[in-house]
């Protein structure tokens, strides 16, 4: 087992008494996207919730470079999360969903302005700082959600179906081009989809989750 | 491969499908949380608890005494509880016949002025009782004094507002597509509201039924104002007994007599109402408008139109009122509104204007505070948020003149006198806000996507800095719309204060009742006026703390 990146071993998750994850073990490599593929249902989103610590699991590891995360609150982990439906914070318009993550670390000033000027030129979205998110197109949201998540440089992204609600031009457009970028910016990432056609398309490598009889189990393909 | 293989691939895949993502969100084992309930849970419950459980509990043993338990072997009491309970029930029973066509019309139909009238006919929900029912002194005919007609009326024109915006506001999303498949199926326009309007709508009728009921039954300064020696209601006998005679275990007597007949009145509503409820959809989006086709239609909002004329009527008579001098129009009474009477009782009338203001930054403030924690603990609590609630819910239940009537009673003396404090007026008031800033508040809070605060976690935001920064922005907006009803109660309040102010400093309302239990054209005229100047002040104060609310100008 390698000591870089991320190792997820005998990962148990149940919910409200169901099980829904049976000891899955998963690594992915500092400079790899892998996709996970498998029915709607499975468990897909489970697992990415408890790699970035939004749910506890019943047992087993998750550690990033051999240092474990299994007790790091969500927060603390430096993990990113994109979902299906960007999720964007009503609230705040463009910019200030971009610039929520380098806020939440303490930067300050003239050089949130930079940064976040910087990744919206990042995601093709120059000039839409000051728009209120409800003025967004299906893609354009997921964009600034792509570039929120970034913005407070994860050590892993995490793609939870991130261009399912578009039409499939769009998201085979949108997937291409989020590969490039992480590679571009050397960020491995975890891509979610139930489809294998945009499986080959983002990822080098293409995981399976199927059903079992306690949980859901992986199988590499 | 055979057919059995299948079958049970089927029963293994559906065993395995766990919930989705999004309730593992709010379920039991998801990590990222809400702050725990119980720590915004101290205040209201010490609040409550110290300012209504403990002066209602002092207000029932009051009437466990001989003395007290006689009232309830007098004539008069049943006759009052008999009249209370029929008035209540024409006034619901009109006020819904007047109320469901408007509600259709301004919600369904479309037609010029629609939201004119749609405001219109609301603005009498915020209007303090007193008020309303110096406008119906000043249209009806002197003959119709101390009647049931004259009081029904009254009623009528102030709850029509709690039909229209109940059952109109869930008739806007009662998805029309029911009503079209009916007819596609060969129903005709009366058998589709027999089959399927009425039986989708019926909960939120009953709901505002209750509300009216209520609403009525307890009511105070329209009957105070209106009502005459043989009509009135339990409410003002309380009042009349405290006050007058200085019963006080006989106020106490009736106090409990009506806490039992509410309570009984919200059981048997909350009963029909799980009855009732259909598990429907109901569409996000308010449902279209559409133009008026039949001469039903034609007619229903003929009727629409005439009500609202009919709301704006007291309003301007009382306008009208105000300027009139003997039989010339004048400033006359607007003047006196600044002179200080004989006694220092007979302070100007003016200087209510300033109390009042007084009063309401006070209660709003309370309000606020108290009945934002207090939504936050509901929202936030994994256990005992209903209990929570149903406590809070109870000074809605409980007449205001109790509320007013136990504070007066309990803090009167060690260990708490507030005596002579300005403090009581304000808490009495809030009393009775703070469950509508909840009922405000709550469901905003309840709809913030749990995901959000996830996202937040995982762009390293703390805890406390998602609170800030998520649920914080919602809250207070959802606050400002609470800020404003409750400076709307502290303004129009009547019932609680009317114990809990100093006779040398009157809030308007109560300087309103004042004017108008003394004789005269002087005294009429000036709480005519004083009268429009109350339902100004109360207007701006809406307007105002609904302004504030706009900086973030978010789109929730």
């Amino acid at each position: 087992m390698s000591a870089t990146g991320l190792d997820v071993e005998d990962l148990t998750v149940s919910l409200g008494g169901r099980a829904v994850l049976d000891r899955v073990d998963l690594h992915v490599d500092p400079s790899e996207s892998v996709a996970l593929l498998g029915p709607s249902g499975v468990g897909k989103s489970t697992l990415l919730r408890a790699v970035a610590g939004l749910v506890t699991a019943d047992a087993g590891r998750v550690s990033w470079d051999g240092v474990d995360l299994t007790d790091v609150p969500a927060h603390r982990r430096r993990i990113g999360l994109v979902f299906q439906d960007a999720v964007l914070f009503p609230q705040r318009d463009v910019a200030g969903n971009v610039a929520y993550g380098l806020e939440a670390s303490g930067r300050r000033g003239s050089h949130v302005g930079r940064e976040v000027e910087r990744l919206l030129d990042l995601v093709d979205l120059s000039g839409f700082a000051r728009r209120p998110v409800d003025t967004l197109s299906g893609g354009q949201a997921q964009r600034v959600a792509l570039a929120r998540a970034l913005a407070p440089r994860p050590l892993l992204l995490l793609l939870d179906e991130p261009f399912g609600a578009l039409d499939r031009d769009l998201r085979e457009r949108l997937g291409i081009e989020v590969r490039g970028l992480l590679r571009t910016l050397g960020i491995p990432a975890i891509h979610v989809t139930h489809d294998p056609a945009e499986a080959d398309l983002v990822a080098d490598r293409v995981l399976t989750l199927e059903a079992g009889d306690h949980g859901a189990r992986l199988a590499a393909t | 491969m055979g057919p059995g293989d299948v079958a049970l691939t089927v029963v293994d895949r559906t065993r395995a499908l766990p919930r989705p993502a999004r309730a593992a969100g709010v379920g039991g084992r998801a990590r990222v949380q809400p702050p725990p309930g119980r720590w915004f849970a101290l205040l209201p419950a010490l609040f409550v608890g110290v300012f209504f459980l403990w002066p209602l509990v002092t207000v029932l043993l009051r009437g466990f005494t001989p003395a007290g338990l006689g009232v309830l072997g007098e004539a008069s009491t049943w006759r009052v509880l008999r009249f209370t309970t029929v008035q209540a029930l024409i006034s619901t029973a009109a006020t819904l016949a007047l109320g469901l066509p408007a509600a259709y019309a301004v919600h369904r139909l479309d037609f010029r002025g629609r939201r004119s009238v749609r405001a219109l006919l609301t603005v009498p929900f915020v209007l303090p009782t007193v008020v309303v029912g110096a406008a119906f002194r000043a249209i009806l005919p002197t003959s119709w004094d101390g009647t049931l007609a004259a009081i029904v009326v009254a009623h009528v024109f102030f709850n029509l507002a709690v039909v229209i915006r109940v059952v109109g506001g869930f008739w806007t999303h009662l998805d029309d597509r029911y009503e079209q498949a009916a007819r596609t199926l060969g129903a005709g326009p009366v058998t589709v509201w027999r089959t399927v309007t009425w039986p989708l709508l019926r909960p939120a009728v009953l709901a505002a039924s209750a509300l009216v009921f209520l609403f009525t039954f307890t009511s105070f300064g329209v009957v105070l104002v209106l009502g005459g020696p043989t009509t009135t209601t339990l409410e003002v006998e309380i009042y009349r007994r405290t006050v007058q005679l200085f019963d006080l275990p006989g106020a106490a007597t009736l106090c409990m007599l009506q806490i039992l007949a509410v309570v009984a009145v919200l059981v048997v509503a909350g009963r029909l109402q799980r009855l009732l409820t259909v598990r429907q959809r109901l569409t996000r989006a308010a449902v279209a408008v559409r133009p008026v086709r039949s001469g039903t239609e034609r007619a229903v909002v003929g009727l629409t139109l005439l009500e609202a004329v009919l709301v704006a009527l007291p309003l301007l008579a009382l306008l009208a009122e105000s300027l009139r001098v003997g039989d010339r129009w004048g400033l006359d009474w607007w003047r006196a509104l600044g002179v200080d009477g004989p006694t220092t009782r007979d302070v100007a009338a003016w200087s209510s204007v300033r109390v009042s203001l007084g009063y309401a930054v006070g209660a709003v403030v309370i309000a606020v505070v108290v009945g934002g924690a207090a939504a936050c603990a509901i929202a936030y609590a994994r256990r005992g948020g209903a209990l929570l609630d149903s406590g809070l819910m109870l000074p809605l239940g409980t007449s205001a003149v109790t509320v007013g009537f136990g504070l007066l009673i309990t803090f009167a003396r060690p260990p708490l006198d507030l005596r002579g404090s300005w403090i009581i007026v304000p808490i009495g008031q809030a009393l009775v806000a703070i469950p509508l800033v909840v009922r405000t508040v709550l469901p905003v809070l309840r709809s913030l996507d749990p995901r959000l605060r996830e996202v937040a976690a995982t762009l390293g935001s703390s805890p406390a800095r998602t609170w800030r920064t998520i649920d914080m922005p919602v809250l207070s907006r959802a606050l400002g719309v609470g800020a404003g009803f409750a400076a709307a109660v502290s303004l129009g309040e009547f019932g609680a204060t009317s114990f809990l102010a100093r006779t040398d400093a009157p809030t308007l309302p109560v300087q309103i009742g004042r004017l108008l239990q003394r004789p005269g054209e002087v005294n009429s005229g000036q709480a005519a006026a004083l009268s429009v100047v109350l339902v100004v002040v109360t207007a701006l104060a809406v307007l105002v703390t609904e302004r504030l609310r706009q900086p973030g100008a978010g789109s929730l």
